[in-house]
């Protein structure tokens, strides 16, 4: 895992990090997750350097959002598998772990209950629904929250890969798949809180969620996961699975001409993004204190969409650098000017697709390439006979 | 004529009925003539009151309505100087003094120089039973119904002899099956009657079945003595049960036409744009709102300047909705969609930046609240097919409407040389383009007619839903669903994809909930997919694969 | 190379290709026996039949419309046939298997439009290219082998296109795209090669080198090639199907079937 480019055999993707980019965007992720929690915890309030502790609450949300970006950026980026219902993958791991904080509250809640969360006490309800036996043990939650996106990934993708559904056919009806959960969600026979979800959760592994300690330990905690997606991703794309996936997203029927079962590689990297997406989903509740069905909005999904196509899709580190960059100028917009946030955000997609169809991190190498050549064409170079006449398009 | 000859015929009457109701139930006063009864209202205590009441509830006096009416109005009033009774009129600053029995004025007098009539709680239910029966004699007709049923629902067998009457005189037969329901129900829950008769009207009340006769079998099933009549209403309540079951399932294929038709207005723009130029269009539904809200504009300008003609407002509208919608599509398609050809991935993703502007305009103009938009005259109200079926009008303006939307769109594309021209850039446009045809300007208009249509669509669903600035985002799903449904590039598809998914959404309706019902008609939706990717009416062959 | 029939006779296409009973079964690589394929009505297909041989290079003309890519369509598994059989290597019955499936049984094909994944370098395209298990979890974790890369190395040469190992195939010309993607195909190893239209868009002189890069091909491989072009079909100096309007209408040498006169009238007739 060397971040120095090997010379091994010239095509052979040089880094699992993929060069400076990617270092520095690992970099960064250990940074944060050491960093902010010492800010906030060791350095005095009073000092220039403390970092409050709503900050430390920003920041873990979007790295979650960043978790669930990558997830997007593996399957659009380098499949072209467009999904407009990822949303439903991250509440769903949301949902799993707000089951387990819902169970450890336990007989603290309004009504005293100590078997029963307050909304089923409310509705009536004498006993717990089958499905929510065994999240009161934390290890079951977190097996839930990798497993049942991962198992709804799997077989929404077995039925979508299998008979070819593609490009817009899959985005509208993963729309329809996240949309069918939201409306299931808000009954309240369903089991999962209604329109209100699961919230005022107390604490996680008897750990009190509003201590600063716990913010910065789940904040590092997220921090830690996205770099090791990015890394698992890294992995991956540069694999000859990765190329494979590229080749699909290029000219799908010719890959299938050459003898790989298409169908078999979409459904592993949409399960795998899938998962993470779930995975960012239960980092995600903790540290906002809430789950509801909103999250399985459409439009939330493709919100995550315009993160990757602002930051630059087919990159990984873009994906980062957009849910980062889109969700501060959301928070930004939505505190200062609410009525602008739509108008912006509606821009923001028409000029992203219109303008700058790589996003940030695909356009700058091209900006910089007069100075210095992009990373693809410097491992290009280095292979043996390298004639490179007008290599890059 | 019609009303004379009912007021000749309730003179001649009158006699029969008064004899009916005096044998019927031994009344007291029954032979008392008006002028006495009056009397008596005006000198007597509460019960001489009552008894005045039903005296004249009994009299059969084409005056009888108009005294009890006044009198539960406080309008029958008595000159104190006189001791004349008359019903009191408002005019101007004074009241006009009316002679109760011949219905003439006599003279004015000052506010407060008459003293009602008083009357109690005991004495205004009575005045209102019998004005109930009263009116089974009105001379009209709507008025008739209307108390037959206000019978059938009280269930107060005094009134039965003047149902009698009432149905001996009655010249419409709609009216009379109303009035034998009535009659059937007083005996049904009689007692007192022989069970054979008692059961034989529970027979007649189940050969009309409807909501409320259910419910009163079902009343006499759970609380009846006699086992032969409870073992009568029992079956009768089966098949009333049947019957209603059968109506619902009508009511349910008609919300499903509704629904369906709804579906076809929205989809078939989309599925021009979809289907013909391949082009994902996610801010269609934010163009529908755009023409509702046009017919609201309109709306609103016709109610402040000429409010006559409010109910044509929807022919100002929808030439107008066409004309913005189509306007904002073909800059949508000029400023956005057009740099985008062959990258439908990205298409969605602008368009729905797209929508995101148009619904927070929309938002910040008019505000992010329900704007009222009213049915015209011609739109509003219901017919009642059968009992427990009523189809409401604007629903079935609505069917009628998407039909004559899609035959005239069907006609354009196979007749029009514009049609042509699409159809030949659809296929094949390098040869379209080589042959003359201007496809940039074939596309612009192409994707104007969509979004045309979907400002029309706009128009109806403003006829029938909230207009709201999230009025698009509730039908963009379904749209897709039904273009993907019916299949890519066919409108016969998207006509029958949309009609499909109306009907099953509103037959499951019942069963499953209406939540419950989208949600498995999206899961079938999404099965189907896998088994027909194409949709129910696919294109084959070598196009399919450009 | 030289498999044919002696005395093939220049059939009349509308009756089935008599099944070669006089030969070992094992020499008939692929066989089509009736295959209709329709198209809401149309018969882009109507009850065609002809057959391989191993090691044969076979030229299939014919004119637009006549069917020529719909039949290697359901060679390759793209195009289910409506009715007939197809079998290939004896028993072996195409018309159940899916494109990956009949890929790796051996049957390459080459689109008329050179289809290469323009992202990836020319070396990558060779490399995806490379026999061996394509399932998911092996390609998570590949690496080449010394002998892989040796020929991939042979391969470039071949297609000579060594010098561009490193340009992403996006940027390659329209003919070198043409060899890479043949290049691509002798990566498969397979023992069929379907070849659509390899010379269209081709200068001469490219022509002319990719007739005899599919002559050397076919030292090692079957190839059935469309082509439009008579002069690189004549080059190719081979036997020859002509297709019209989905069936056989003759087949034998170049010039038996220029001189045949159902062949003429459709070419220049009406």
């Amino acid at each position: 895992m060397g971040a120095h480019p090997t010379a091994a055999a010239p095509p052979r993707p040089s880094s699992l990090l993929g060069g400076p980019a990617g270092v520095i965007t690992v970099g960064i992720l250990l940074a944060i997750a050491v960093l902010l929690p010492v800010l906030n915890l060791a350095v005095p309030p009073s000092s220039a350097l403390h970092v409050p502790t709503w900050a430390l609450a920003l920041v873990g949300k979007y790295l979650c959002y960043a978790l669930l970006a990558l997830s997007i950026d593996l399957i659009w980026g380098y499949c072209g598998i467009l999904s407009l219902g990822h949303g439903a993958f991250f509440a769903l791991g949301g949902y799993a772990m707000g089951m387990h904080l819902m169970r450890e509250i336990g007989p603290r809640g309004v009504y005293k209950n100590p078997e029963l969360p307050d909304f089923m006490v409310f509705l009536n309800w004498q006993e717990l629904p089958w499905y929510w036996h065994g999240f009161d043990s934390f290890a079951f939650a977190c097996l839930m929250v990798v497993l049942v996106p991962g198992l709804l990934a799997f077989v929404f993708g077995w039925f979508a890969f299998r008979s070819r559904v593609t490009g817009v056919y899959l985005s509208i009806i993963s729309q329809a798949m996240t949309f069918a959960f939201m409306l299931a969600f808000f009954r309240n026979d369903m089991g999962f809180g209604g329109n209100n979800g699961l919230t005022d959760f107390k604490d996680v592994l008897g750990f009190d969620l509003q201590a600063d300690t716990t913010r910065a330990a789940l904040l590092a905690l997220s921090a830690l996961a996205v770099a090791a997606a990015f890394v698992v991703c890294r992995f991956i794309v540069t694999s000859r699975l990765g190329k494979v996936l590229i080749a699909v997203r290029d000219a799908e029927s010719r890959v299938r001409f050459l003898g790989y079962p298409v169908a078999s590689y979409k459904l592993f990297v949409f399960t795998v993004s899938g998962v993470m997406a779930g995975i960012a989903g239960a980092l995600y509740v903790p540290q906002v204190g809430i789950i509801n069905p909103s999250e399985f909005a459409p439009a939330n999904s493709i919100e995550i969409v315009i993160w990757v196509a602002v930051g630059g899709r087919g990159t990984l580190y873009g994906a980062i650098l957009g849910a980062f960059a889109v969700n501060y100028a959301k928070s930004f917009l939505t505190g200062a000017i609410p009525e602008l946030w739509l108008f912006a955000l509606g821009a923001l997609f028409i000029g992203v697709t219109l303008f700058l169809p790589k996003g940030i991190c695909g356009s700058l190498p091209r900006l910089r390439g007069r100075r210095r050549p992009p990373p693809e064409t410097t491992a290009v170079a280095r292979g043996p006979l390298a004639d490179v006449p007008g290599a890059q398009p | 004529m019609f009303k004379r000859a009912i007021r000749a015929g309730s003179m001649a009457l009158v006699t029969v009925l008064w004899v009916l109701a005096a044998l019927a139930a031994a009344r007291p006063a029954a032979a008392a003539d008006l002028a006495a009864s009056l009397d008596q209202l005006a000198r007597g205590d509460f019960a001489a009151k009552g008894a005045a009441v039903e005296a004249i509830a009994g009299s059969g006096h084409e005056r009888a309505e108009a005294i009890l009416q006044a009198l539960i109005d406080g309008q029958l009033a008595q000159v104190p100087a006189t001791g004349q009774l008359v019903i009191t009129a408002a005019s101007g600053s004074v009241l006009r003094l009316i002679d109760p029995i011949s219905g003439a004025g006599v003279s004015e007098a000052e506010r407060g120089a008459v003293a009602p009539i008083t009357i109690n709680n005991r004495l205004r239910a009575a005045i209102r039973g019998a004005l109930g029966s009263l009116t089974l004699l009105s001379a009209d007709a709507d008025r008739r119904r209307a108390a037959a049923d206000a019978v059938f629902r009280a269930r107060d067998g005094a009134v039965v002899p003047i149902l009698e009457t009432a149905i001996a005189r009655e010249t419409s037969d709609r009216v009379r099956a109303r009035l034998e329901r009535a009659l059937s129900a007083l005996r049904a829950v009689n007692p007192a009657l022989p069970a054979a008769d008692r059961i034989r009207a529970i027979e007649r009340l189940a050969a009309s079945p409807d909501q409320e006769v259910g419910s009163l079998l079902a009343g006499v099933v759970a609380g009846e003595a006699d086992a032969a009549v409870r073992a009568a209403a029992e079956e009768a309540l089966k098949r009333v049960e049947a019957r209603l079951a059968l109506w619902g399932a009508v009511g349910g294929l008609f919300q499903g036409l509704s629904l369906g038709s709804v579906l076809l207005l929205a989809a078939v723009g989309l599925a021009i744009t979809f289907g013909v130029m391949g082009v994902i269009n996610m801010a269609h539904g934010e163009i529908m709102m755009l023409g509702a809200y046009t017919t609201f504009v309109i709306q609103e300008w016709i109610r402040t300047n000429a409010p006559h003609l409010f109910d044509y407002s929807l022919a100002f509208a929808i030439p107008t909705a066409f004309v913005v919608a189509g306007g904002v599509g073909i800059l949508i398609e000029r400023g956005v969609i057009r740099f985008l050809y062959g990258r439908p991935l990205e298409t969605l993703l602008a368009t729905w930046g797209v929508s995101l502007i148009l619904q927070q305009t929309v938002r910040t103009i008019f505000g992010p609240n329900n704007r009222e938009v009213g049915n015209p005259s011609w739109m509003s109200g219901a017919i009642e097919v059968v009992g427990g079926l009523t189809l409401t009008y604007n629903r079935i303006w609505i069917i009628v409407f998407s039909l004559i939307v899609f035959a005239l769109l069907m006609v354009l594309i196979a007749r029009s040389s514009f049609g042509l021209q699409m159809r030949a850039v659809t296929q094949n446009r390098r040869m379209a383009a080589s042959m003359g045809i201007r496809t940039g300007y074939v596309d612009a208009l192409t994707f104007g007619l969509g979004s045309g249509i979907a400002g029309i669509a706009g128009v109806a669903l403003s006829q029938i839903d909230n207009v709201s600035p999230n009025l698009g985002q509730s039908y963009i799903i379904d749209s897709f669903m039904v273009v993907v449904f019916g299949g890519v590039g066919n409108l016969w598809g998207t006509l029958v994809g949309a009609f499909s998914l109306g009907i099953v959404n509103k037959v499951l309706e019942p069963y499953a909930g209406a939540v419950l019902g989208k949600i498995l008609v999206l899961v079938a939706i999404i099965l189907f997919i896998q088994k027909r990717p194409r949709g129910l009416f696919a294109l084959k062959g070598r196009a399919v694969e450009n | 190379m030289s498999a044919h029939p002696a005395t093939t006779p220049v059939t009349s296409g509308s009756e089935a290709a008599p099944r070669p009973h006089w030969r070992l079964a094992s020499e008939t690589l692929l066989y089509l026996n009736g295959v209709t394929v329709s198209f809401d009505g149309f018969k882009a297909l109507n009850s065609l039949s002809f057959y391989v041989l191993e090691r044969e290079l076979r030229a299939i003309i014919g004119p637009n419309g006549a069917g020529k890519t719909t039949m290697m369509d359901v060679v390759t598994g793209k195009t289910r046939p409506t009715a007939g059989e197809v079998s290939f290597n004896g028993d072996i019955d195409l018309t159940r298997l899916d494109e990956a499936a009949i890929a790796n049984l051996g049957i390459g094909r080459k689109f008329q439009k050179p289809t290469v994944f323009d992202s990836h370098s020319v070396y990558d395209n060779l490399e995806l290219a490379l026999a061996g298990n394509r399932a998911v979890l092996r390609s998570l974790f590949f690496r080449l082998s010394g002998e892989q890369r040796d020929r991939i190395d042979e391969v470039l040469a071949t297609i000579a296109l060594a010098p561009q190992r490193a340009t992403l195939a996006g940027a390659l010309s329209h003919g070198q795209k043409q060899w890479l993607e043949i290049g691509m195909l002798l990566m498969q190893d397979p023992e069929l090669l379907l070849v659509d239209e390899p010379a269209a868009g081709m200068t001469d002189a490219e022509t002319a080198q990719t007739a005899e890069l599919l002559k050397e091909i076919n030292k090692r491989h079957t190839v059935v090639v469309v082509e439009h072009d008579m002069a690189f079909v004549r080059a190719l100096d081979c036997h020859v199907t002509v297709l019209h309007e989905g069936r056989v209408l003759a087949e034998g040498s170049l010039d038996s079937v220029q001189s045949n006169h159902d062949v003429i009238e459709v070419y220049l007739g009406r």
